[in-house]
């Protein structure tokens, strides 16, 4: 049976893991390639980097993180931040990545999706989706690390990703990122209803009840965390024992 | 020495890392006139059936790697490398393959299972072979594909459940072909890839 996997996320920096809360006010918090290695011990099923550098230099560095990770990390490894081309796509898949998320650069140019689907296969392309809650209750998606409100219904833009050849969602609530009070399951569940490939649900992971609510009112496939399992507030190990507990399926 | 073959679309240090992290000498390929020197040859991973299988024809890859797996040199392809050793695949349109393992590639058909079947998912054991045991049963390995091999039972040793049953490791002569990613799946998928080292150097079973 396939199971429900655990990601946690290393945003990552000039080479260095930071965590922010809201996406602003960033703190430098570790070497990327130990925390993943030490993820990865622990039971994480996926590692994910997000690149929330600005500059080139700080992308090239990169390259090296993934490069390095990729030698000593034995499960698959997924990046995403700043990818604007099926070139900085493939910098990335050949230093090591299994698969590269895809955000601001394939909302501006949806073409983007489907470039790199038939270059890669739409297995290893993951749509990234910011989204806020809307005053009238839809949920808008949002780029440049939520400082943009595209006015764009998040539900539709997530049909386009897949019909342009994503094979995969990551999910972001910006309204519950870095709260640690839930997954926004409305959103998540929503979404999962109107697209039929995977979907990792993120932003808002703080307990573990958090995990086991996310898995048994949507029909998410994975949770992601990264403050949560940085700061050593909970393990993956933790959160599966927890999930497994549940009745959810889960590797141990 | 192990060649992995480099098709211009693969994720090769995956595959080159995990080598490496298990002592096994292996190096990186492109030119076809080199790949007859190797023990045994590994075809990765991650890409689309068509692009790749292009990919490999212009540069002569296609053609040498079918003759010395013919002519007994053992092979291993992951993933879609493992899809190439079929005969041809539905992705995209219809594409050819190496044709070394009868079969096709066709769409997963799971009713309800959302597609593609990425994740962890268990094993049961059809055929042992050289590569897979009986330790390999429930054990759990990545998988991250939209479409599956179809082909006759005598050929599969590993498979999963995803709405379907899914070919998960197969086997002919000394060709085998993981849909999983051995390179991803921690120590049971480690383990593969040394036995499939193993097999090259002569000191494994022959299948």
């Amino acid at each position: 049976m396939l199971t429900k996997r655990i990601i946690p996320c290393l945003d990552v920096r000039d080479g260095k893991v930071v965590k922010g809360v809201h996406f602003v006010g960033v703190r430098d918090v570790g070497d990327p390639v130990e925390c993943a290695a030490q993820y990865s011990e622990e039971g994480a099923d996926e590692i994910c980097f997000l690149d929330i550098n600005a500059t080139h230099e700080g992308r090239r560095t990169m390259v090296d993180v993934v490069r390095e990770t990729a030698r000593c990390v034995f499960v698959p490894l997924t990046v995403g931040g700043g990818i604007g081309s099926v070139e900085d796509a493939r910098d990335l898949l050949r230093a090591g990545a299994d698969k590269v998320s895809l955000n601001s650069a394939a909302v501006r140019r949806p073409e983007l999706i489907r470039e790199a689907a038939q270059v890669f296969g739409s297995q290893c392309i993951v749509s990234a989706i910011d989204a806020r809650r809307s005053p009238d209750g839809t949920f808008h998606v949002v780029i440049s690390g939520g400082r943009i409100d595209t006015g764009m219904d998040a539900l539709a833009w997530a049909e386009t990703c897949e019909r342009l050849g994503a094979g995969e969602i990551l999910l972001t609530s910006m309204d519950t990122d870095g709260v640690k009070n839930g997954f926004e399951c409305e959103l998540t569940a929503a979404v999962c209803s109107r697209v039929n490939i995977p979907v990792i649900a993120s932003g808002g992971g703080g307990k573990l009840e958090h995990f086991s609510e996310v898995f048994e009112k949507t029909g998410a496939d994975a949770a992601l965390a990264a403050s949560l399992f940085h700061f050593r507030e909970l393990t993956v190990g933790e959160v599966k024992d927890h999930l497994y507990a549940c009745g959810i399926p889960v590797r141990r | 020495m192990i060649g992995i073959i480099d098709y211009g679309a693969g994720n090769l240090f995956s595959v080159e890392n995990a080598l490496t992290h298990l002592s096994i000498p292996a190096e990186v390929v492109h030119d076809p006139k080199k790949l007859a020197s190797y023990s045994g040859l590994l075809l990765p991973g991650v890409g689309a059936y068509g692009d790749a299988m292009a990919r490999l024809s212009e540069r002569g890859l296609a053609e040498e790697t079918k003759r010395l797996a013919l002519a007994g040199k053992p092979l291993m392809g992951i993933c879609l490398g493992m899809q190439l050793l079929f005969e041809g695949s539905e992705e995209f349109g219809s594409n050819a393959g190496l044709a070394l393992i009868p079969g096709r590639v066709v769409k997963i058909q799971a009713p309800g299972c959302k597609i593609p079947h990425m994740g962890w998912n268990d094993l049961a054991v059809e055929h042992p072979c050289a590569l897979a045991g009986e330790e390999c049963s429930g054990a759990f390995v990545y998988f991250v594909h939209s479409f599956r091999v179809d082909c006759p039972d005598e050929y599969v040793s590993l498979s999963t459940q995803y709405g379907e049953r899914i070919p998960a490791l197969v086997y002919k002569d000394r060709i085998f072909g993981a849909q999983f990613h051995p390179e991803k799946s921690g120590e049971i998928g480690l383990s593969m890839l040394a036995r499939f080292a193993a097999l090259c150097e002569n000191k494994g079973e022959r299948a």
